[in-house]
């Protein structure tokens, strides 16, 4: 494998993905759903991009779009091809095979990600039997290592049994196993521990990390759980009904978070400590669906801080505060922080 | 931040209370058994613990420890194969489990309520949500309310749990889902129960709703002097909302106290390893602890001590001794013969 | 962070001709050794859990009797006590038992009826007899006797070779019916599924139509088109009920099947449609298949009895000819006077139905663990 590292690997641009909303059988439908509304981000190679937002908020559909699950209803995906090290539309791959094989992705559910009535050695194998690689001894061989590499040991009694007769964590390893099977360089993981006990749910996540390093896997990591993220991801971006409000590295997003939707959803977030005093959540209401929005922010109806300027321009672009921070709200682009805020509301008001 | 901070509930019954209180409900040596096709699954094994009235107590553990088949014996709702072979539940001095299923049937809601995981899918989509509370309120209050009373209660309760009045004669589906998990809430409370058991009341929401319908029920204890069960397997909302907790592995109630107590301190193997692998968006990115293995087949639970083939503090006697529930603070009692050896600071893993 | 080359795994060599043929040979051995392997455990573990059923138990009880009985036919007529076709054969053989009857005046003389019939009556047989005459009058039908277990029909023929020869037409009918209803039913089911949009469309509407074409009105139609033997029969009740309703149930099976994440994981895998529909969906599919196989037994086996019972069938015997037989012939209107002539043909036609209705049930809760009661 040629070193790549800090190059870009996956690059995603103004993706946008529109669910008509049904009008019955014979009626065009005029009525969309913005499930991913013009989302950019990049992610260079030995990264984690931790995508983290409420369940509506389009973090899954943007994952599904980057493994072709999905069509995209516009903007573009590259991705790095593997062989030829060039960036690549993902539209326009000639050689799907070869795009299954660079791009992967690990389901949340590991009861309902794996046939029933297959083994593991089945689903292990899978895409090496689509692809028609290796012999069945070479396949079998591959699944052992695979097996040992995600920490089923001894392999060999775990070929041969169905999903049921293993457990979450275990069934979670296999489906890892199967995303790794054909070495992707990069794999989108999609809360891949959230139906998994804490106590697995830990050695899961140190497994990811762990083969992300030996095998040089950048990660799309898919959450709703800002905890989870804080471990998984070296930056993470945070959406709210398709857009990306705020962008940055895990640790100067958690800190010091600077667009109002963050910080409720931070401040949210339970904290296993009874003496921690939480900042009180400023929003209400729940997350609503983005049909046809109007051209205005997208959190105006949540936002308490709104001013004129969020009413009448459409969203805000994220701001770069230049220190790879990006953030989408007026009043934080007024002079690059939160604790301006009214100053800014000021500012923005006259 | 604008000043206005969350006071946690207030936590005075930690290891310097001395007052207390006599308990609303108590579970004294519980032990539960299902019969399934290839024995006895072992699911909750001499389970004791007391709930002081007004307070809110935290059952916490992993998927199949037992914590949900306590709430349901608590409920009198278990499955047909379950067998209560020992135990006593006391509500209010009366044990329930003696009573017969039509007395049950009358101090389900009226005297103990649940709130249940999904409970939010379990409106009945051709009726008005007051229509369904207004139903409860028929069976349950004696005499039967007018219908002048009941709509002004349901008022009353819809105000309590944050929902606008004007709802009442809305149906299921125009309601979002916290809504409707606030709704179930306000419809627990409309006998006036003594107790209210909530099942993972939050499990299936997003965090922000997660954290208002938190709110309300903090709120409800607070208020009308609630006693509230929580069953939850999220260790950072028990340490949110109750100031007790007891921590259930494999069928075991191993630890159990004040809440502040067993975060500051937690003395079991079990729930040090816990915290040391829960992760957090506060404090420093500490290295997590991976707990090891599976939690055991309670067909054929370990002998011993039932965590003792996970343990990293196992001794000899885990092996063939159960360990029974000591005090080793007052109010905290743990289940474990090593305990002195659980390190004051968390796990960070093998860096 | 350090990117190291992956040191326990190496890349294999993707295709390669000549790997994809062994790999084909080479599933041959072991991994198909294996794989009995856990298909026998399955089956063991399904088989103790339909045991535990005992309406299934009753139904396979049923189902195996029947079998002896169709088994019964070839090996009694070849070496048996069936072997003389003049009299054994279910539709040529003729046997009846002669019976010396006297002749009397009127009807009002008959003080004993099994021995004693008017002259007017006698006629038939007898032709010019008079009272004070001895008449032998062949009996058919006949009741039960020893060479004739089951008696004889009003042809004379023995009704205990009929059932017995009927028994295998019955369980070939349905095997064919079933086989047809179910891969018509998975095929489309799984294709309209899988497919939706304008293909599902247009076969679910065809399946309507088929749904509410009237089953027996449409066969009544087409037997006087054709001459419709057991084999055809078969095939259009497999085809109409496989295209209507169980198309339709194997069709929300598939649904339900198609949006599990693991045809997603599939798909990244880079499988293609057929790959997918072979391998998740159809055996997703196939155990509510095999039910339906059961219920289409059971299903055609009562629509033989229906048509042959109308004479609408181009079948020498079979359970609804024996029905027919004793109807037309006007031995239905004297109540069970003439039994052996009901009995043992209804009867088999309502157990035999009932047999794999049971073992369906049975079915039913084996692969629903949600039906199984605990």
């Amino acid at each position: 494998m040629t070193s790549q590292i800090g190059k870009t690997r996956v690059k995603v641009e103004d993706l946008r993905k529109l669910f008509p909303i049904s009008k019955g059988l014979f009626r065009k439908s005029t009525d969309f759903v913005y499930a991913v509304d013009g989302v950019s981000f990049e992610i260079r190679a030995g990264e984690s991009l931790g995508l983290v937002g409420e369940s509506g908020c389009g973090k899954t559909t943007t994952g599904r779009i980057l493994v072709k699950l999905e069509e995209a209803s516009g903007g573009e995906v590259l991705i790095r091809d593997r062989g030829t090290d060039e960036m690549t539309h993902v539209e326009d791959v000639k050689d799907r095979k070869e795009f299954r094989r660079n791009v992967q992705m690990i389901f949340q559910d590991p009861y309902e990600s794996m046939n029933p009535r297959r083994t593991v050695f089945d689903i292990v194998a899978e895409p090496l039997f689509v692809q028609g690689m290796g012999t069945t001894g070479e396949r079998e061989q591959r699944v052992v290592d695979l097996l040992r590499l995600v920490g089923l040991t001894p392999p060999e009694p775990f070929l041969f049994r169905y999903p049921h007769e293993l457990s979450g964590g275990q069934r979670q390893r296999v489906a890892i196993a199967r995303a790794l099977v054909m070495e992707p360089s990069f794999v989108v993981a999609d809360e891949p521990t959230s139906m998994l006990d804490v106590s697995i749910r830990i050695s899961i996540m140190r497994l990811m990390l762990e083969l992300a390093e030996k095998l040089g896997v950048t990660y799309l990591y898919i959450t709703h759980d800002l905890a989870v993220a804080r471990y998984m991801c070296d930056r993470i971006a945070v959406m709210y009904l398709g857009k990306i409000v705020e962008m940055g590295p895990t640790e100067e997003v958690l800190g010091s978070p600077m667009h109002p939707y963050t910080r409720a959803l931070l401040s949210a977030v339970p904290v296993p400590d009874p003496s921690y005093h939480r900042p009180k959540v400023e929003i209400e209401g729940g997350v609503s669906r983005a049909i046809n929005p109007a051209a205005e922010c997208r959190f105006l109806a949540r936002c308490p801080f709104a001013v004129d300027k969020c009413r009448t321009d459409p969203h805000p672009d994220l701001y770069d505060r230049g220190t790879d921070h990006l953030v989408a709200c007026h009043l934080v682009a007024v002079d690059g922080s939160w604790t301006g805020r009214e100053r800014a509301v000021l500012e923005l008001r006259a | 931040m604008t000043g206005t901070q969350m006071r946690p509930a207030e936590r005075n019954l930690g290891s310097g209370d001395t007052h207390p209180q006599a308990p609303i409900l108590e579970v004294k040596n519980l032990v539960l058994n299902y019969e399934v096709k290839e024995g006895m699954v072992s699911a909750v094994e001499d389970v004791s613990f007391a709930l002081p009235k007004g307070r809110s107590l935290g059952l916490v553990g992993e998927s199949g420890c037992g914590k949900t088949s306590v709430a349901l014996t608590l409920m009198r709702l278990t499955a047909n194969n379950a067998r209560v072979l020992g135990g006593e539940v006391i509500l209010d001095g009366v044990n329930l489990l003696e009573l017969d299923k039509e007395q049950m049937r009358l101090r389900r809601w009226a005297d103990i309520s649940m709130v249940f995981q999904g409970a939010m899918n379990s409106w009945n989509p051709v009726y008005t949500v007051g229509v369904q509370i207004r139903e409860a309120m028929d069976i349950h209050w004696d005499p039967k309310p007018s219908a002048s009373e009941a709509r002004a209660k349901t008022e009353e309760l819809f105000n309590l749990v944050g929902i606008d009045p004007e709802m009442i004669d809305r149906y299921p589906h125009e309601f979002s889902g916290g809504m409707k998990q606030r709704a179930v809430i306000a419809m627990a409370l409309s006998c006036d129960p003594k107790v209210i058991i909530a099942d993972e009341p939050t499990t299936a929401l997003d965090v922000i709703v997660q954290e208002q319908i938190l709110e309300e029920l903090k709120k409800i204890q607070r208020d009308l002097g609630m006693s509230i069960v929580y069953i939850s397997h999220d260790i950072a909302v028990i340490a949110e909302i109750t100031d007790l907790m007891g921590v259930m592995y494999a069928g075991k109630l191993v630890e159990f106290g004040p809440t502040a107590d067993i975060f500051a301190r937690p003395r079991h193997p079990y729930t040090w390893l816990i915290l040391s692998s829960t992760p957090s968006i506060t404090g420093p990115r500490r290295q997590l602890a991976p707990l090891e293995g599976e939690p055991p087949n309670l067909l054929d639970p370990p002998t011993g001590c039932r965590f003792h083939p996970r343990c990293p503090f196992v001794i000899e006697i885990c092996r063939t001794d159960e360990p029974t529930l000591t005090e080793i603070e007052p109010g905290h009692t743990i289940a474990c013969w090593n305990y002195t050896q659980v390190p004051v600071t968390l796990s960070r893993g093998d860096e | 962070m350090v990117i190291k080359e992956p040191d326990s795994v190496d890349v294999l060599s993707p295709e390669d001709p000549d790997a994809l043929v062994h790999a084909e040979e080479e599933l041959g051995e072991s991994l198909w050794k294996v794989r009995l392997r856990l298909a026998w455990k399955a089956f063991k573990k399904n088989w103790a859990l339909f045991m535990e059923n005992k309406i299934g138990l009753l139904g396979l009880v049923i189902i195996v009797l029947f079998g002896l009985l169709a088994l019964a036919y070839p090996v009694l007529r070849a070496v048996g006590p069936w072997q003389d076709d003049g009299i054994y054969d279910p539709v040529i053989g003729y046997d009846a038992p002669v019976q010396e009857f006297q002749i009397v005046a009127t009807e009002a003389e008959v003080t004993d009826p099994t021995t004693q019939k008017d002259a007017n009556t006698a006629q038939l047989w007898c032709f010019g007899a008079v009272p004070g005459d001895v008449c032998e009058i062949p009996l058919q039908p006949a009741p039960p006797s020893q060479g004739h277990i089951l008696g004889t029909d009003p042809l004379g023929r023995d009704v205990a070779t009929q059932l017995s020869f009927s028994t295998r037409s019955a369980f070939m009918l349905g095997l064919i019916a079933a086989v047809v209803t179910v891969g018509v039913a998975t095929v489309v089911g799984s294709i309209s599924a899988f497919y939706g949009g304008w293909v599902d469309n247009s076969l679910m509407r065809l399946a309507d139509l088929v749904l509410l074409l009237p089953l027996i009105p449409i066969l009544i139609v087409l037997s006087g088109l054709w001459a419709i033997n057991l084999p055809l029969l078969g095939v259009l009740i497999g085809i109409l009920s496989g295209f209507g309703g169980t198309a339709i149930v194997l069709k929300s099976q598939a649904l339900s099947i198609k949006v599990k994440p693991f045809i997603d994981a599939a798909r990244v895998s880079g499988g293609s449609n057929t790959h997918l529909i072979l391998k998740h969906i159809i055996p997703n599919v196939l155990p509510l298949s095999f039910l339906f196989m059961m219920f289409t037994v059971t299903e055609a086996v009562s629509l033989e009895a229906t048509l042959s019972f109308f004479g609408l069938l181009n079948v020498d015997m079979s359970w609804g000819i024996m029905l027919n037989t004793a109807q037309s012939q006007g031995y239905l209107r004297t109540g069970f006077e003439f039994w052996w002539l009901l009995i043992p043909a209804g009867l088999a036609v309502t157990l035999l139905a009932a047999g794999f209705f049971f073992v369906g049930r049975a079915m039913d809760e084996v692969i629903n663990p949600r039906l199984r009661a605990r």
